[in-house]
């Protein structure tokens, strides 16, 4: 089923329509369609055109330097990269418990982080498609447009996302690649100050992102048969998820739950991530298919994110994200809801709960501590695993004895979204295009498919020496006049080339 | 009876044998430089130190200062030409501010702020030149060496061990360790060195203590070089030693 639509019979017999480039996501990216003469649906891919070599470069390089390095992967969850790769430091300088302080200030860096990005993706990426239909004008189908519209909705987007940055200033230094957590613990902790600065505008902020779920549960339910259907496929679902089976974004264990869900992984350790998940190497994608090794790479692909997230938790510790997550829940009768769009619900209903877990977070007196960092033996392999906002983040470093990185390995939310995002857009394309002359607002359904899971693109590509590599030398005319391929299994081949004889 | 010259329009004394530069620091002017450390002989390498005497552009670190001489440190013609020397040491190395641990703490860094460059002009050479992190306590950084030789002087005169020396000529010019291995662990080179803590950018480096200073606190975060003056003043600061 998830290879349908992947791979054409026949594609020199078919028509290509490309969407290039993806709008209003995070990267560079492209979705190919191959239709036949009817417009039949008979191929459709997203491929991730960019390539960064984090997991190359950083090599060499000493661990301390990695939260604060590999955090550029990215300007928009920048944080969660840094968190991820300063817990994997954690294990390296061998501390398994930070102080209070240290935790305390990296969960409220992560919180604001969250609530950020999620108000940039709904409020300026998102919203859009939604207010305005997936058929709006496409040039008023946009940020632009909403100010114009809704100039109280981008306006509550656009100050929502400046407190949460402003939370990131006052724990890492800086809005945008900051350098607040260090291997062991943080160089900062909150003063009364900031702290005060950051209490007069919660109360606004929790209100305007109860709104924001009200908002989207309307647009949901105004026509449900439409936006449960749209771009639904049954995905497993993994997440980390807290002792007592809460939402949790910082620190816990695996939790993997079936499309039923049924609980196929419980409070596993995140440690093993290398026995419990694998990665698949496909030739026309940068970008890798991770799958649950026990259920191979049919089966075993699944979902990350804030669907999966809150599909996959008992409950929220916060009333209000609680409240809202049951009716969520609710709506699915009994089953995790799966359609692509219940992901801005989802979404919502986590900024909500970021909101009321800062609030609640902010008078704790173990923010203004002084102990800040602690030292331990050091370790030659470190793992950390956060769930950033796209989803569950992997980051995996080992050293040698020097303290220089000799192996990456970063599994990022949108690469543990690869498969589903793909079956997601075939779904779409199957339902909604197939068989019917494409038009920009069919196309742009696809695009709405994508943008649901808010991917990242330009963080998802990093792997080197495996990557499969199609090279084709161009004469000045365009014309192909050589051509090299390397596939997944490392083998390199010169496919013949049919030249023009002048 | 003491001695006068004027720089940018003001009249400073100086002592016979005295250079600019040393005549502008006692008299609390400050000059752009990055090889120049009072400690050591100047060696005037860097050309960072441009200033205008008359039509000539010469380095303050080495001139002598004689009496009635007119320096100009501030024109835009001597600021365009450091920031045109501070761009090549830029290209030639890897000095990736965004992601080092010495930037907001560091003498380039913010000795290129003072100049007016607030980014990369020249294509980087993006040297292959990997960390040596063999010994206990520093890293040397050899991307970021610009190579001004004041580890070299401050081994060579003030620890009396010659760790250090400069290799090759022109762009081949590079660091090199007076060890069997080549590399830091093996030399005599300790924590406690002059050498180690005389570093302008992020070359020499203690280890596991990077980015230990939150950003607004780092000590160019504050002012600008111009007022906080060198690492070498706020070396206590920077290296976190007690």
């Amino acid at each position: 089923m998830t290879t349908s639509l992947e791979t054409a019979r026949h594609p020199e017999r078919l028509r290509r329509v490309c969407i290039e480039p993806l709008t209003r996501v995070e990267g560079h990216g492209k979705v190919t369609l191959l239709l036949d003469e009817d417009n039949h649906i008979r191929q459709a891919r997203l491929h991730v055109v960019e390539f960064r070599g984090f997991e190359k470069f950083i090599q060499g390089r000493p661990y301390w330097e990695l939260p604060v390095l590999v955090q550029r992967l990215c300007g928009i969850c920048p944080v969660s990269h840094h968190l991820a790769a300063a817990k994997a430091c954690d294990q390296l300088v061998g501390v398994d418990q930070l102080t209070p302080t240290a935790e305390k200030v990296r969960r409220l860096m992560h919180l604001g982080q969250t609530l950020q990005s999620h108000a940039l993706h709904f409020f300026h990426l998102a919203s859009p498609d939604l207010l305005f239909g997936f058929d709006g004008p496409v040039a008023h189908r946009n940020i632009v447009g909403l100010i114009q519209d809704h100039p109280q909705i981008a306006m509550q987007g656009v100050l929502m996302r400046k407190f949460g940055q402003e939370v990131i200033r006052i724990t890492a230094g800086k809005r945008i690649h900051g350098t607040g957590a260090l291997p062991g613990g943080v160089n900062k902790h909150v003063t009364l100050a900031e702290r005060d600065s950051l209490q007069k505008d919660i109360a606004q902020v929790l209100e305007w992102a109860e709104g924001a779920v009200q908002l989207i549960k309307r647009i949901i339910l105004t026509n449900p048969g439409f936006h449960y259907r749209f771009g639904a496929v049954d995905a497993n679902t993994l997440s980390l998820i807290a002792p007592d089976g809460s939402h949790e974004l910082y620190h816990g264990g695996l939790r993997v739950r079936d499309p039923d869900g049924n609980t196929l992984l419980d409070h596993q350790d995140y440690q093993d991530y290398e026995q419990l998940i694998h990665e698949e190497v496909k030739d026309w994608s940068y970008m890798k298919f991770p799958f649950l090794t026990r259920l191979g790479p049919e089966l075993g692909w699944y979902r990350v994110g804030p669907l999966a997230r809150v599909n996959n938790c008992d409950c929220f510790h916060t009333p209000l994200a609680e409240q809202e997550r049951q009716d969520f829940a609710a709506a699915g009768e009994g089953r995790p809801l799966q359609p692509v769009l219940a992901t801005h619900w989802a979404r919502l209903i986590e900024l909500l709960h970021c909101a009321e877990a800062i609030r609640d977070l902010l008078p704790d007196p173990d923010l203004q501590g002084t102990e800040l960092r602690l030292t331990g033996e050091m370790r030659e392999k470190g793992i950390g695993v956060i769930e950033a906002p796209r989803g569950t983040l992997f980051h995996h470093y080992e050293i040698n004895g020097d303290g220089l990185v000799t192996r990456a390995n970063l599994i990022v939310s949108t690469t543990n979204n690869n498969q589903a995002i793909n079956t997601a857009i075939r779904q779409v394309a199957r339902e909604f295009l197939d068989g019917r002359e494409l038009t920009e607002p069919l196309l742009n359904q696809i695009e709405v498919a994508i943008r649901a899971y808010d991917p990242c693109l330009s963080c998802a590509t990093h792997a080197m020496g495996r990557m499969p590599l199609d090279l084709e030398l161009c004469d000045a005319q365009g014309k192909r006049i050589d051509r090299l391929c390397r596939h997944p299994d490392g083998a390199v081949e010169r496919p013949s080339i049919a030249v023009a004889k002048h | 009876m003491s001695n006068h010259f004027t720089l940018d329009g003001r009249q400073l004394p100086f002592v016979a044998g005295q250079t600019i530069m040393a005549a502008a620091q006692a008299a609390g002017v400050y000059i752009p430089h990055l090889c120049h450390n009072p400690d050591y002989a100047p060696h005037g390498s860097c050309r960072v130190c441009l200033v205008a005497v008359g039509r000539r552009q010469v380095s303050a670190c080495t001139t002598p200062v004689t009496e009635g001489m007119a320096v100009d440190s501030r024109c835009e013609s001597i600021q365009a030409n450091r920031r045109a020397v501070l761009q090549m040491l830029f290209a030639e190395g890897n000095h990736l501010c965004p992601a080092c641990e010495r930037s907001g703490n560091c003498q380039l860094q913010a000795v290129a702020y003072y100049t007016g460059m607030l980014a990369p002009h020249y294509p980087p050479f993006f040297p292959r030149r990997p960390v040596d992190a063999s010994h206990p306590d520093f890293i040397i950084d050899f991307g970021r060496c610009i190579l001004c030789e004041l580890c070299v002087r401050a081994s060579r005169d003030h620890d009396g061990k010659r760790v250090f020396a400069i290799s090759g000529r022109g762009l081949a010019s590079h660091l090199v360790i007076d060890s069997p291995s080549g590399l830091l662990g093996d030399s005599d080179f300790a924590a406690t060195d002059r050498a180690a803590h005389v570093c302008p950018t992020g070359a020499i480096l203690p280890k596991h203590k990077g980015f230990e200073h939150p950003i607004g606190e780092r000590l160019y975060d504050r002012e600008p070089i111009s007022k906080v003056g060198d690492l070498r003043a706020h070396e206590d600061e920077v290296d976190g030693n007690e």
